[in-house]
């Protein structure tokens, strides 16, 4: 299910907004995240909602930082808040942002009951982002973030991040 | 309803993911294998998440240039009411384990009455943070399975734990009277409706693997009143040193 969240006008907002990057991710905007929530632009004036992928979520901080930025060298002031509902899942990703993952050799979200069979009874249903096998064993629930898990294709040997669903 | 009651609660529920968050972050370059210390401390990372969504709201609600800092880290011991079983050292990996297990269990059956609280705040965070924690107690339960049903060395630790840490989880699920007077206001949930079930979860995974309990004496609800076992007292040392030390400072 893709969400259509809004629609940014002004293509100068629009077009900064998509160069903010998640600094975990960086191939991946974070329009493309999801994660912006509600953009409101009154002349010069921006009032931006984003919400975190996960409460704990060290980027945010920075991601706030990086809209504000971006916006204010384009001559706008600019006003971040975080909301937390409703609560972000994996669905809130774009199909152009799971492109992008897959790209970059990150695996995509299963749907919530494949993800479980694959984090935690082993199954190989997992796609290898290099190879497209499915030979895929789960090394770590968790890996380098906390969305991610460590896996391991066993027909290119490669080891790769599954971003792990949320719901 | 007084905002200091609800200032209160919020305590109640943000302490115990704060001191357990402590308890994980300690492991951080010390759990038993590279997997599992990652596992820990991004679960304390969602714990301390979680917290900083209570203490923001709650600095909110005290006022007085109160921040989720102060709030924090500017307690007195008897000021921090979570319960007994979070601040529980890390013995062995084992005691992680059951002290997870038994923790995670609960604030799955909490956050998952505490979405329809009509606080909009609290059921945000809860809505949140429970897609969080159905992973933690996932990954803690199917780790009690296989310890509890590995070697007969994995299988002795593990049972140490649960001896030892069993008699605290009768606290988790006691109400004290801000829980009563919380949930006659549709805010907060009285955890003697999460009892059975509480149980029967807990109860379910032990027998799977031949884990024993002993049955469960009333026991007085201290933690969550202020009074701590002296555990509690060296996280304070730890984690307040830089508050006291240097007033304000900021990261
Ligand atoms: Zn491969």
């Amino acid at each position: 299910m893709v969400k259509t969240l809004f629609y940014i006008e002004d293509p100068v907002i629009n077009q900064t907004l998509y160069e903010v990057s998640d600094p975990e991710i960086p191939v991946l905007s974070i329009m493309d995240m999801g994660i912006v929530r509600d953009v409101k632009v009154d002349g010069k004036k921006i009032d931006i909602k984003i919400t975190p992928t996960y409460s704990g979520c060290p980027a945010m901080d920075t991601i706030a930082v990086d809209i504000k930025k971006a916006l204010e060298e384009k001559g706008f002031s600019v006003d971040v808040e975080l909301v937390l509902a409703p609560a972000w899942t994996t669905d809130w990703i774009t199909p152009s942002g799971r492109k992008k993952l897959e790209d970059y050799g990150i695996a995509t979200p299963l749907e919530k009951s494949m993800d479980k069979r694959a984090l935690f009874d082993g199954e190989r249903i997992v796609k290898c982002p290099q190879c497209q096998s499915h030979n895929t064993i789960m090394v770590s629930q968790f890996g380098s973030t906390a969305c991610k898990a460590l896996f391991k294709c066993e027909d290119c040997l490669e080891p790769f991040d599954y971003f792990k669903c949320l719901k | 309803m007084s905002n200091q009651k609800l200032y209160q609660y919020l305590l109640l529920l943000g302490d115990n993911s704060l001191i357990l968050g402590h308890r994980l972050s300690e492991l951080c370059g010390h759990g038993p294998s590279l997997e599992t210390d990652i596992a820990l401390t991004n679960m304390s990372l969602d714990l301390y998440g979680q917290v900083r969504s209570y203490f923001q709201y709650a600095a909110k609600i005290k006022g007085d240039n109160s921040t989720e800092d102060s709030v924090a880290f500017l307690r007195t011991e008897r000021e921090y009411h979570n319960s007994i079983l979070v601040e529980q050292e890390n013995k062995d990996f084992a005691h992680v384990i059951v002290r997870q297990f038994f923790f995670d269990v609960y604030h799955n059956l909490l956050l998952d009455k505490l979405k329809s609280s009509k606080d909009e705040i609290i059921a945000a965070i809860a809505h949140k943070s429970i897609k969080e924690s159905d992973y933690h107690l996932r990954f803690s339960s199917q780790w009690v399975r296989r310890l509890g049903g590995g070697t007969v060395i994995s299988h002795e630790k593990t049972q140490a734990a649960v001896t030892h840490l069993y008699p605290f989880i009768h606290e988790l699920v006691s109400p004290i009277p801000i829980e009563k007077e919380m949930q006659e206001l549709g805010i907060g949930i009285n955890p003697d409706d999460l009892r059975d079930e509480y149980f029967n979860q807990v109860q379910e995974v032990l027998n799977e693997v031949n884990l024993e309990y002993a049955e469960l004496k009333e026991r007085f609800a201290r933690g969550k009143t202020g009074i701590h076992t002296e555990q509690l007292g060296y996280i304070l040392g730890e984690l307040q040193y830089m508050q006291r030390a240097y007033p304000n400072m900021q990261w």
